[in-house]
């Protein structure tokens, strides 16, 4: 590694999930293994194939005043929720640069300068609802009704946008797009800022909000969606040998990476070391999985290539791991050829089998959840594996958390996305 | 029925309240859309759509940028209504 490089950690963490309107009910709710899948009941889902999804447990219009919310679309909303959690998680206050003035009377000096703090926020798909719902204006009432709004609520970058206004952004706002893989690149992204000297602070994470008719129609074609309507709590069930398809989740999660250097200076609490990431594309097949893992195998190794992380410290994998056929198999698969024996000490958990697949939420809220795994010493468990599939060649966490090892430990938060984007993501304990 | 001068005042600040959340006894005739009512160039473009429904007028994208004040807007109102 190159000297000049700077260390990265993680001094916030903010979600709002199916599981729970901030980190800690999502945690606490998950390592208790619940479901936060439910039925739609909207009158919309009555003719779809598809009638279940993890809808988020906080509506964020009950925490963003009325005239800022029906700016934001859906997905820039629960971003907002999940980053003010973590901007004040981290112990900022306000907008950066500007002076706060608490309540004792006291104007602490700005914490970072607006000039080196960055954003790196994404979604999968963007404001889908945003611009179906505009759409069915235009049709309905005529051209001169749609919102002037549409297009700064839509455009995907929109998320990253408007966090980055509200905590005075200015060294970069970022959205790299790769479907289901967008979360975890853009924490990628932010981790490189950081790194390369472009930025001390930057919010990152990802973001979701497609639980719409025709995301879920046409999922549902593909036939990548459970359709166990009658069970919507055992439907989403990675490595089980029954499992037919990821459920669809909403939320947001999102995390302060900070330099070491930045953060002990202001004395702040660092949760984990961001140690780096790994990337890859399959080049196979736009939504099929390479089905021996070469591709998420090569991100693996790009990981270990470009960082000082060792296998043997690896204790933890946050699994991509949607509930599909092919795809949680050829994950695990991966992790045998770049790991080989050490996969045995790494205690594999599939959360998604709790907050169903958020998409481009996916990699922030499960980056939240690596992190408080490392932070507490405890892997989230796996729920509704009744047949643990025989190929699934992993120490998988079942039904009850499992307590992780003392001493310096490390995890991995693993995104894949439809186009063949791997993303691996790297923490450890500090 | 044409609206009378109160009536105007009154239906601009319920969509200044719905719009901006701009308490609807804030919005009075001598209040700048942008400077006092927190309603920047696209929400004042919501605010002209909603009047135009509400008061049976239209108002060109050409006369918008002279509807300063709450007072503009009424007058305008006034004047044009059907």
């Amino acid at each position: 590694m190159n000297a000049t490089h700077h260390a990265v950690v993680v001094t916030g963490i903010g979600a709002t999930t199916p599981l729970g309107g901030d980190s800690t009910s999502t945690w606490s709710n998950m390592v208790a293994g619940q479901s936060g899948v439910s039925r739609l009941e909207q009158d919309w889902a009555t003719e779809l194939p598809v009638r279940i999804a993890a809808q988020i447990a906080v509506e964020p219009t009950t925490l963003i005043p009325r005239p800022q919310a029906r700016k934001l679309d859906r997905s820039g909303q629960f971003a907002l929720v999940a980053a003010r959690e973590a901007w004040a998680d981290a112990g900022f206050s306000g907008r950066a640069g500007e002076a706060v003035v608490a309540d004792d009377g006291s104007s602490p000096l700005p914490l970072v300068d607006p000039d080196r703090l960055g954003v790196a926020i994404a979604s999968g798909i963007g404001g889908v609802t945003t611009l179906l719902d505009q759409y069915d204006v235009l049709r309905e009432k005529g051209a001169r009704r749609v919102s002037p709004h549409t297009v700064p609520m839509l455009m995907p970058n929109s998320p990253s946008a408007n966090v980055g206004l509200e905590v005075n952004a200015r060294a970069g706002v970022h959205t790299p797009v790769s479907a289901c893989a967008s979360g975890s690149e853009a924490i990628g992204y932010g981790i490189e800022m950081i790194r390369t000297g472009r930025a001390d602070v930057v919010v990152a994470g990802g973001t979701e909000a497609a639980i719409h008719p025709l995301p879920i129609a046409a999922f549902g074609n593909m036939m990548a969606m459970s359709k166990d309507n009658d069970n919507p709590q055992g439907a989403s069930r990675p490595y089980d040998t029954a499992r037919n398809g990821f459920v669809l989740g909403e939320g947001a999660g999102v995390i302060v990476l900070e330099s070491a250097e930045h953060a002990a200076r202001r004395g702040a609490r660092v949760y984990a070391e961001a140690v780096g990431q790994g990337i890859s594309a399959d080049s196979h097949h736009i939504t099929q999985p390479e089905p021996s893992g070469r591709g998420i195998a090569h991100a693996l190794q790009n990981l270990l290539d470009g960082s000082d992380l060792k296998p043997a410290e690896i204790v933890h994998v946050n699994a991509h791991a949607t509930s599909t056929p092919q795809g949680d198999v050829a994950e695990l698969k991966a992790l045998r050829k770049v790991f080989g024996d050490d996969v045995d000490h790494m205690a594999v958990s599939a959360t998604k089998s709790m907050t169903g697949h958020l998409l481009g939420g996916a990699g922030g809220v499960e980056s939240v959840c690596t992190v408080l795994a490392l932070h507490q010493r405890l892997a989230p468990p796996t729920i509704n594996i009744e047949n643990l599939d025989p190929e699934a060649d992993a120490d998988v966490v079942l039904d009850k958390a499992r307590a992780l090892p003392e001493g310096r430990i490390a995890a991995l938060n693993n995104s894949f996305g439809f186009g063949g984007h791997n993303i691996v993501l790297a923490f450890r304990t500090v | 029925m044409a609206a009378t001068k109160e009536e105007i005042i009154e239906g601009l600040a319920e969509i200044v309240n719905e719009i901006a959340g701009i308490p609807a006894e804030d919005v009075q005739e001598e209040k700048s859309f942008t400077d006092d009512l927190d309603v920047d160039s696209l929400s004042m473009v919501e605010v002209v759509v909603a009047a135009e429904e509400r008061f049976s007028v239209k108002i060109p994208d050409d006369d918008v940028k002279n509807l300063k004040t709450v007072g503009d807007a009424t007058q305008y109102i006034l004047s044009h209504q059907g």
